[in-house]
């Protein structure tokens, strides 16, 4: 609680002497005293404000390059097999001070001991197989994974919710009544469901996924519509003879677009989530395909006694999660100013 | 009141009627036979199978007499174990599974709550950008990595506890400890945001204004006001517990439900797989409808609008 700090030398008089006139240009008191700015500009300049925000942004990209061109850096690709050369830890030449050394666990350099030239930068597993490219090609299937549910999820449900309450009455209550009944099933029962009968694989994961995914962008875009639609400027669209179509896209849709983003963005690290938790169950990809589930899920098996080969894509899941969740926050919180942390 | 119970009920029965409906349909489309060795067994070995278990008969009837069963709490029996009723392997099984997710529960709420409203009474300290950060890592950070993690260090390096099979009251410790840190990060960012909105409501200034001590403050006007809201994180931390006894238990070889659960999907054992998933989607559809009640009960102006927040 800020309470005003009282002056602690007061002036016995007020004498005109104390005061400083403002000097009063005739020609610029009618001037605005700052440039107008769109609520869009506004959002931006506060979100780059958070250093937090700006930090995630810079690894998401960097992680999501690194997904893209990663696998193609390292001469093998992620399925070849080199039984020569398997369960090799992680070797970086120059980065050996940060546990990249080669050695395992008795502290013996298996590289030397085993005459492998190559540095295998991630190590490799028991088959041989490259876990540079795996950890890379891994990501790159989750952030594939995550942006088709993100963008079904947002086709599925800005269509709904926009249906529902745009046109409200009977179509509504119908709707919103389906919405009640999914919203109270667990979506990670209906995702393990579906994961069970379809066939596992990229696409199966996803439409597991968007199963129950939707619901909560329809609900948003349904509550931003209803509250949009009873304003004026609707109104005054319509009296104008707009039509529904042009209504929805160009009136209500561009002033539901905060929650909209927001909500998009916490779908990413969702659906991330849910591949890699479905692979660890057994239930998501299987190998040779990488996914940074199907990967944990391996090092799992054997961290005793090969510990990187969980550590590696552990930190790398966690890492593009928390990035993804404080991307999301800052986003929220700089499109809604009212909500401060 | 009453008609707001009255339509809570009505949504939880319907959705339940939904699932157990979804979950029958669903596990009548999945491929292979529920028989561990089809190759081996002849074709009127596989028919004498399938009459014992009704699974000869039509799809509407098998549905029916699944129904019947259902509302008498019957859930079948295990087409994997032997005949074991189902109902029977979920009670076995629900002990260490409750266990840790009361421990998780409990622990987590306490700390959560500890650190949140710490740092809602020090905002921009040192504590609190602490706490901020341990949240954000809680709430992003899979259990299943997490859990994996910890078995690594804490149970097979540094072998403060231990690090698996289920043998004595510690052997609960580290999967509680695992599933708690959503839990943690889960009340400590609600109630923290929570309080600092309390805290700029000007009742507080006013009560600040008319003298009451700083303690008074926090206890009978901040707290009070926040911690009716925390009731409606118990739905979704529910889920988390549920979601994360799944993979915990599978990590610490917990016997508990969710390793069931898994060895049920992995052995197709249709019977086990449907009456688990009812039994999850129940428990947390009843937690739902306990909630929205006592929320109605607790803010009235909830039960006065119909609804309010699921």
């Amino acid at each position: 609680m800020s309470m005003m700090k009282i002056p602690e030398t007061v002036p016995d008089d007020i004498i005109e002497d104390l005061f400083v006139p403002e000097l009063v240009r005739e020609s610029r008191s009618e001037e605005a005293s700052t440039p107008s700015s769109s609520p869009w500009k506004d959002a931006f300049r506060r979100l780059r404000a958070s250093k937090g925000v700006v930090l995630s942004a810079i690894l998401i990209l960097i992680m999501a390059s690194i997904a893209i061109v990663g696998p193609a850096m390292s001469k093998y690709s992620y399925d070849e097999q080199n039984l020569a050369h398997s369960n090799l830890p992680p070797k970086i030449p120059g980065l050996q001070w940060l546990g990249f050394d080669g050695k395992d666990r008795q502290d013996t350099d298996v590289y030397q001991q085993r005459n492998v030239d190559t540095a295998y930068w991630f190590g490799t597993d028991e088959f041989g197989r490259d876990l540079w490219t795996r950890v890379w090609k891994g990501m790159q299937i989750s952030l594939f994974i995550a942006l088709i549910a993100a963008l079904l999820d947002l086709f599925i449900g800005v269509l709904y919710g926009g249906l529902s309450a745009y046109y409200g009455g009977r179509v509504d209550s119908a709707m919103e009544r389906i919405i009640e009944i999914l919203m109270g099933i667990p979506s990670l029962i209906v995702i393990v469901l579906f994961a069970i009968i379809l066939e596992p694989g990229i696409l199966s994961i996803t439409l597991a996924m968007i199963i129950t995914g939707w619901v909560g962008m329809a609900r948003i875009v349904r509550g931003q519509i209803l509250k949009l639609k009873v304003q004026e400027f609707v109104l005054a669209a319509r009296t104008l003879g707009v039509s529904n179509s042009r209504i929805i896209w160009k009136h209500l849709l561009p002033n539901a677009m905060g929650p909209i983003v927001v909500n998009v963005m916490f779908d990413l690290p969702t659906a991330i989530f849910f591949e890699a938790f479905l692979s660890f169950i057994g239930l998501g990809l299987q190998a040779p395909l990488a996914s940074l589930g199907v990967l944990i899920n391996d090092g799992f098996k054997q961290m005793r006694m090969f510990p990187y080969k969980l550590v590696i894509p552990a930190v790398m899941i966690s890492l593009i999660l928390i990035c993804f969740n404080l991307l999301a926050d800052g986003l929220r919180d700089a499109l809604d100013p009212k909500t401060k942390k | 009141m009453i008609r707001f119970l009255l339509k809570r009920f009505g949504i939880m029965v319907t959705t339940l009627f939904i699932i157990a409906t979804a979950t029958f349909f669903l596990m009548k489309l999945l491929p292979g036979t529920p028989y561990s060795n089809p190759d081996k067994l002849s074709e009127q070995q596989i028919a004498m199978m399938n009459q014992k278990y009704g699974l000869d008969q039509p799809v509407p009837i098998q549905y029916a007499r699944y129904m019947g069963n259902l509302i008498q709490g019957d859930l079948g029996v295990s087409l994997h174990y032997k005949g074991r009723p189902v109902s029977q392997i979920i009670l076995e099984r629900i002990g260490p599974s409750a266990l840790i997710g009361f421990q998780a529960l409990i622990f987590g709420s306490f700390i959560g709550l500890a650190l949140g409203i710490i740092s809602a009474l020090k905002p921009n300290t040192l504590f609190d950008y602490g706490s901020v950060t341990l949240a954000v890592l809680g709430m992003s950070i899979p259990s299943f990595v997490l859990a994996s993690l910890l078995q690594y260090y804490i149970g097979v390096k540094l072998k403060w506890l231990p690090p698996g099979l289920w043998e004595s009251y510690t052997s609960s410790l580290l999967p509680s400890l695992a599933l708690s840190v959503i839990v943690i990060a889960t009340v400590a960012r609600f109630i923290r945001g929570e309080m600092l909105e309390v805290l700029g409501q000007e009742y507080i200034m006013t009560a600040r204004a008319k003298g009451v001590t700083e303690w008074g403050v926090v206890m009978r006007h901040v707290l009070r006001n926040s911690l009716i809201p925390v009731v409606t994180m118990m739905g979704p931390l529910a889920v988390g517990i549920i979601t994360g006894t799944l993979v915990v238990e599978k990590i610490f070889s917990v016997p508990g439900l969710g390793e069931q659960f898994i060895l049920s999907i992995m052995s197709k054992d249709y019977s086990v797989i449907m009456g688990v998933t009812l039994f999850y989607s129940a428990l947390f559809i009843l937690t739902v409808f306990v909630v929205d009640v006592l929320y109605g009960i607790l803010d009235p102006r909830i039960r006065e609008t119909e609804g309010g927040r699921t």
